[in-house]
C-alpha cells in the first residue's frame, strides 16, 4: 500500500493520547485528515476537525480514501469492520496484540470488498514529502527524504534506522511500507513488493525482514523476476529457536522461519543480503551501477 | 500458550469428539491405580510438546504392575526441557486405522485452514514431505465456516469416501473447538478409526492465541505457562519482554525488529549477549526499571543502549536509563547508540548527566561494547 499526499484520510480512535499526538504530526506533515470517530464523543471537534460516530457517519460527510485505527487490540474487529463497510478503501491497524481470529475476519471482509489493509502491528507508511499514515518520524529530515528507494519492513525501530542510514549515504526514500510485526498480516512482504515494482517512482527495494513466517521466502519468488535491484537485512540470526523475539511473528519453530532460510531463499532469487544495516546503503549503490 | 494432552482434550469431549477414558497420575501407585480400573492402558507423559513417544514418554501397559513400572520410568524425565511431573493413564483402543486432523492459523491463505490426512501418527512436517497427495488442505472462510461440500469432496478425493459423512462431522466439529476457543492450532494426532467403527481422538495439541488470553482468561488458567526464569518473569511483570541470554554483553534497544538487530551485531562483531530486552511501543517510558533487570544479570561485563525513534521518544527513554544508572550507580562501561524521535534533546542530557557522546554508527557503538566484555 502506498499512500499519496491527496488522498483523504480518517483517524478511529483520534481522541486518545496516542491518536491526539500522532493525529497532529500528520497533519503538520500534510496529511489530509477529514475527521475522527469516537462513538462516545461524536459532534465534538478535536485536533481541528470533526469527530464522528462512526466510519459510516464520516463517509456520509464526504468520500475518505484510508483510515488510521488507534483503538485497543479488543475493539479492532469493530473499527475495522465498520471502515470497511463504510466504503473505506485503505486500513492503517497499528494496534498490537490484536486476536489472531479478529485479524482473520477483518482481512476477509475487507477482500470481498476489495480493501487494503496494512498491518495489525504496524507503525504505518510514509511517503516523503506527502503525507504518512501512522507513527513514523517522518518529519525528521534525517530520517526521511523524498527520492527513488522503496522499503518495507516489519519493524517500525528497524526501518526508522535503515531509512535514516539510506538518507545519511545520500539516498531518498519513494514510500515506506511498514507492513507489521504480527504473524498473519493485510499486507504481505510480496504485496507490497508488488506495489514498489509497479511504481514508477521507486528504481530499487530494500526489504527488512526478520525472523518467523515465511513472507520473505514468498516474497523472494517475485525478486526472482523484477528488473529493479533488491537489497534485504533480516534481523533475528542471533535469535534462540522458540522464542517470541518481541513480536507476535518473530518466532523460529522447527526448521520453519529460521534465519539461513530466509537468507537463502532471497540471495537465491538475486537479491543482496546484508549483515548489518550499516551495510544496506553500500550495497544499493552497488547494485544500482552494476545494473 | 500450549496446552498439555489432558488440558486439550475436555474440549474435544465438550464439541463431541470421543476421547478414550483416562485418568491423571503423579506417581507409580496412581498410575497402577489407574491401569486397574481402566484395564489395558497407555501411560503418557504430559508435557505440553510432540514427539513424547520418540524418547520413551509414551508407553503401553496391560497390567497395574506394568502401569506403575512405566510411570516410575517417565516421571521426572525430560522431554524437551521440560520435567514431566503428571502422566495421564488411558484406556487403549483397538484400532484399525489412523488418520491426522487439525485446524490452524495459515499466514499464506490469511485464514483458517483444516488438514487432514489419511496417513495419521507422522508429524505434519513430515507427512506434507512424505506423503503429500494423500494431505488434505482446506482453506475456511472464518466468516462462514467450513463447507460441507467440499469437505466430503475432499475427504472423497482422499479415497475415504465411505467415511465422509463421519469424518467431516468430526472436522466441523474440530473447527468449532478452534473458533470458539481462540486457537491458534487444535490438533488431532493419531485420529483413530477404531475396531468397532468409531472415531477417537488419541492424542490432542491445543495452542491458544496469546492475543486473546484476555478474553478467554477462565480457558487460559488450564494451560501451560511459558517457563520463564526468575529475571524473564520479573520482566513479565512489568510489562517488559525479556530473553535470558549466554553472553556477558547487556543490551537495552527499543522495538522488536531493532534490538534483535542489536543482539545480532554484537553476534556479528565477535561477542555474545546477555539478553535480549525491548521497551519499544508502549513500554519506552519503563527504561528505569529496563535497566535494573538487564544489570541484575551477574553475567553482564558492558552494556550496550541502541535506541531509534518512531513512537518511542529517545529523550524519554534516555531520561529513564540515565535515571537508573544513578539511582544503581553502575561501575561497568556503557555505550550508546541514538537516533530518531528526540534525539537533539536525548544526546543533550546524556552529554550534561554522564559527560558522554553517543557513537554516530550503531556498529561502533556494538564493537566498542563487545571489546569492553572480553
Amino acid at each position: 500500500m502506498i499512500v499519496r499526499g491527496g488522498e483523504t484520510v480518517l483517524i478511529q480512535g483520534i481522541t486518545g493520547r496516542q491518536g491526539s499526538f500522532w493525529t497532529g504530526h500528520m497533519q503538520a506533515y500534510g496529511t489530509r485528515i477529514l475527521g475522527g470517530v469516537n462513538p462516545k464523543k461524536a459532534g465534538i471537534e478535536h485536533c481541528g476537525v470533526p469527530v464522528y460516530g462512526s466510519a459510516a457517519e464520516a463517509a456520509r460527510a464526504g468520500p475518505i480514501d484510508a483510515s488510521v485505527l488507534f483503538i485497543p487490540p479488543l475493539g479492532v474487529k469493530g473499527a475495522a469492520l465498520d471502515a470497511i463497510e463504510a466504503g473505506i478503501k485503505k486500513l492503517v491497524i497499528l494496534t498490537e496484540h490484536v486476536p489472531v481470529q479478529d485479524v482473520m475476519y477483518l482481512l476477509a471482509a475487507a477482500r470481498e470488498a476489495g480493501a487494503r489493509v496494512l498491518g495489525p502491528n504496524t507503525a504505518g507508511a510514509v511517503t516523503p514529502g506527502e503525507c504518512f499514515l501512522g507513527f513514523m518520524p517522518a518529519f525528521n529530515a534525517r530520517v526521511f527524504q523524498p527520492g527513488h528507494v522503496g522499503v518495507i519492513s516489519r519493524s517500525g525501530s528497524l526501518g526508522t534506522l535503515v531509512c535514516l542510514k539510506l538518507v545519511e549515504a545520500g539516498f531518498g526514500i519513494s514510500a515506506f511500507i511498514g507492513i507489521g510485526g504480527d504473524p498473519i498480516l493485510g499486507t504481505t512482504i510480496r504485496e507490497a513488493l508488488v506495489n514498489l515494482d509497479r511504481d514508477g517512482r521507486s528504481d530499487s527495494v530494500v526489504i527488512v525482514g526478520e525472523i518467523g513466517g515465511a513472507m520473505e521466502e514468498e516474497a523472494a519468488e517475485l525478486v526472482e523476476k523484477m528488473d529493479k535491484p533488491v537489497v534485504a537485512f533480516i534481523a533475528g540470526a542471533a535469535a534462540p529457536p522458540g522464542k517470541r523475539m518481541g513480536h507476535a511473528g518473530a518466532i523460529v519453530l522447527g526448521n520453519s522461519g529460521s534465519y539461513a532460510s530466509k537468507r537463502g531463499a532471497l540471495e537465491a532469487a538475486g537479491a543482496v543480503v546484508v549483515d548489518t544495516p550499516s551495510g544496506i546503503a553500500s550495497a544499493l549503490r552497488t547494485r544500482q551501477t552494476g545494473m | 500458550m500450549n496446552f498439555e494432552e489432558h488440558a486439550a482434550k475436555p474440549l474435544l469431549a465438550a464439541a463431541g469428539i470421543a476421547t478414550p477414558s483416562g485418568e491423571l497420575a503423579t506417581s507409580p501407585e496412581e498410575a497402577a491405580a489407574a491401569a486397574r480400573r481402566l484395564g489395558l492402558c497407555i501411560v503418557k507423559a504430559q508435557v505440553p510438546t510432540g514427539k513424547r513417544g520418540k524418547v520413551g514418554g509414551i508407553r503401553p501397559a496391560d497390567t497395574p504392575e506394568e502401569a506403575a513400572r512405566a510411570a516410575q520410568a517417565i516421571l521426572g524425565m525430560e522431554i524437551a526441557g521440560q520435567r514431566v511431573e503428571r502422566l495421564l493413564v488411558e484406556a487403549r483402543a483397538e484400532i484399525a486405522r489412523e488418520f491426522y486432523a487439525a485446524v490452524l492459523n495459515d499466514p499464506a491463505s490469511k485464514g483458517p485452514m483444516i488438514l487432514f490426512s489419511a496417513a495419521g501418527g507422522m508429524e505434519i512436517e513430515e507427512l506434507s514431505e512424505a506423503r503429500p497427495e494423500s494431505l488434505l488442505r482446506l482453506p475456511v472462510d472464518i466468516r462462514r465456516g467450513p463447507e460441507r461440500a467440499r469437505l466430503e469432496d475432499g475427504l472423497a478425493a482422499l479415497g475415504l469416501g465411505e467415511r465422509g459423512t463421519a469424518l467431516a462431522d468430526l472436522l466441523e466439529r474440530l473447527y468449532g473447538v478452534y473458533r470458539e476457543n481462540d486457537a491458534e492450532l487444535v490438533e488431532i494426532n493419531p485420529l483413530a478409526l477404531t475396531q468397532a467403527g468409531d472415531l477417537l481422538a488419541l492424542d490432542c495439541k491445543f495452542t491458544l492465541d496469546d492475543s486473546a488470553l484476555s478474553r478467554r482468561a477462565e480457558l487460559a488458567a488450564r494451560g501451560t505457562p511459558e517457563k520463564l526464569t526468575d529475571l524473564e518473569a520479573e520482566a513479565r511483570e512489568l510489562g517488559l519482554r525479556f530473553i535470558l541470554l549466554e553472553g556477558s554483553v547487556g543490551v537495552l534497544a527499543n522495538g522488536a525488529g531493532l534490538t534483535m538487530t542489536t543482539i545480532d551485531a554484537v553476534r556479528h562483531y565477535g561477542g555474545e549477549p546477555a539478553n535480549f530486552l525491548e521497551i519499544g511501543g508502549d513500554a519506552y517510558v519503563k527504561a528505569t526499571p529496563a535497566l535494573k533487570l538487564v544489570l541484575a544479570n551477574p553475567k553482564v561485563k558492558s552494556l550496550l543502549i541502541n535506541f531509534c525513534g518512531a513512537v518511542a521518544r529517545t529523550d524519554v527513554m534516555t531520561e529513564g536509563v540515565l535515571d537508573a544508572w544513578d539511582e544503581i550507580e553502575p561501575t561497568l562501561p556503557v555505550f550508546f547508540s541514538i537516533h530518531g524521535t528526540g534525539e537533539e534533546a536525548a544526546v543533550a542530557m546524556l552529554r550534561e548527566r554522564l559527560g558522554m557522546e553517543p557513537f554516530e554508527l550503531m556498529d561502533d557503538a556494538v564493537k566498542a561494547a563487545v571489546a569492553a566484555a572480553r
